[in-house]
This record gives structure tokens, sequence and C-alpha cells, in this order.
């Protein structure tokens, strides 16, 4: 299992702008390894993220996204809304991390 | 498809790509709903991605941002923010045009959500990255070159 993501959500006015790090190694498939091999692709496919249940952002992703992903978004809110962000990687692994807006 | 335009396309020639892209993208008809991720992101070329994603030939749009160094130093962490001021906007993708893969990344926007999304996405070169906005059934796009002093694919 992955390590955890790092959610900062906070309200401004009716607006929350929502910053995720989540932690993943994002492996092209382009790359090689000493032997030559091509290493195969590993990164998160798909995001999604929900406030109190409802979604509010969905993401498909190819390996062109860094290592370690950063994401920001906004959607009108308000404090003390639960976001949950959701990822799914190619491989089938899938991580929840949740926080409160503040 | 004749094989001049494609050179054209590959090698990028700034904003002219534009225009060519519109001729190349009215190839498939719009099937939003049957969209294959996975093709879409194996496409290698903006016209290819373009036709993954359902695309209707996307018109040039003042009315999206794209916020990202005009030189990055490492390639393996750009961040790029994409906003849009185009209403209801539904979809944002992110398309690198000199990856190995053009689609980077493709973001979904509800109602109720700004269509304003930021992350950091790898380039392998100094590129041209488009955004690609769907906005009421219409494709937009712009377009912004980021020079790469270090790449981030492969090596």
């Amino acid at each position: 299992m992955a390590d955890p993501m790092k959610i900062r959500a906070t309200a401004q006015g009716d607006t929350v702008e929502v910053r995720v790090l989540m932690q993943h190694e994002m492996e092209t498939g382009q790359r090689k390894d000493a032997q030559g091999k091509t290493i195969p692709a590993w990164h998160i496919a798909e995001v999604t993220a929900t406030a109190n249940g409802k979604p509010v952002l969905s993401a498909h992703w190819g390996p062109a996204v860094s290592k370690n992903p950063f994401l920001s978004f906004k959607f009108k809110g308000a404090k003390g809304d639960k976001v949950q962000i959701t990822w799914i990687d190619n491989k089938g692994d899938k991580r929840t991390d949740e926080a409160v807006v503040v | 498809m004749n094989k001049g335009r494609r050179n054209v396309l590959q090698q990028g020639a700034g904003f002219g790509v534009l225009s060519a892209l519109v001729a190349v993208g009215l190839v498939r008809p719009e099937d939003a709903l049957a969209q294959d991720w996975k093709a879409a992101f194996e496409t290698k070329s903006v016209a290819d991605t373009m036709k993954a994603l359902g695309g209707t030939p996307p018109a040039e749009s003042k009315d999206i941002t794209i916020t990202a160094p005009d030189i990055a130093e490492n390639g393996a962490v750009v961040p790029v923010a994409v906003a849009s001021a185009i209403p209801k906007t539904e979809s944002i993708a992110i398309l690198i045009e000199k990856n190995p893969n053009t689609l980077a990344a493709s973001f979904s926007i509800p109602a109720g959500t700004e269509p304003s999304v930021g992350t950091r996405v790898k380039m392998g070169q100094t590129s041209n990255v488009y955004a690609v906005v769907k906005a009421d059934g219409k494709y937009y796009m712009t377009g912004k070159e980021i020079k790469v002093t270090l790449g981030g694919c492969g090596g």
C-alpha cells in the first residue's frame, strides 16, 4: 500500500482550494534499467475527488505526470466540508485519503 | 491525411499547427462517452490525441490561461496550471506535443467546480504545451512553448 497523500483544503469565501500531494513513483515505461530492459510503466491512471460525497473532480492521467504528483483545484464549498481523494494506478492499486476544509 | 501535413504537425511549427489540426480533427465524430482512455494516452501527436478524445476541431481561444514557466530547468517537474474562462467548461486536457505520448492529463470538471486545475508534468524536451478545453460540447485550445534545459523522460 502506498504512502498517504498530503491534502490541504482551505476555504476563501465560498471557494475551496484543494492541494494534494500524492506519493507515487510514476514510472513512464520509457526508461531502461542497467540490463537494458524497459522498466514497465507504473503510474496513477485515475484520480477522483469528492466533497461531502459529491464528485468535484475526476482526472485521467498518463505517465507524463511527475513523480509524487501534485494536484490543485477549486470548487464551491465551505469550511467543514469533507474532501476525499482517491487514486487508482495502472496496476489496480488504490488509495483514499480525506481532509476537512479549514 | 497526407504526409506533408503530418510532418508539419510533428515539427510543431508553433501556432501554425492549429489550422492543420483543425483539418485533421474532422476525422471522427464526437464519441465522448465511449472514450478509451488507454488508447488516448498512447497517442503520439496532438492530432491523434484530439481524435482519441473524441474531439471536434478545437478553436483557438484567448479565454484559456496556461500558467507555466517559460523555461523549465528540470523537465521532470514542470508546474502547469490551466484556467478556463469559458462558460460551461466540462473538461481540461494537457497535451505536450513532443513527449513520447502527447496526452499528459485530462480533468473533468463537474458543475460547481472552478475550471482551474494545476499539476506538475514531465517533459522530455522543449515543446509546445497545449491546453484543450471542452465547453458546452465544443473544443477550444491554447498553447504555450516551454523550454526545457534538462529532460524528464528517459535517462
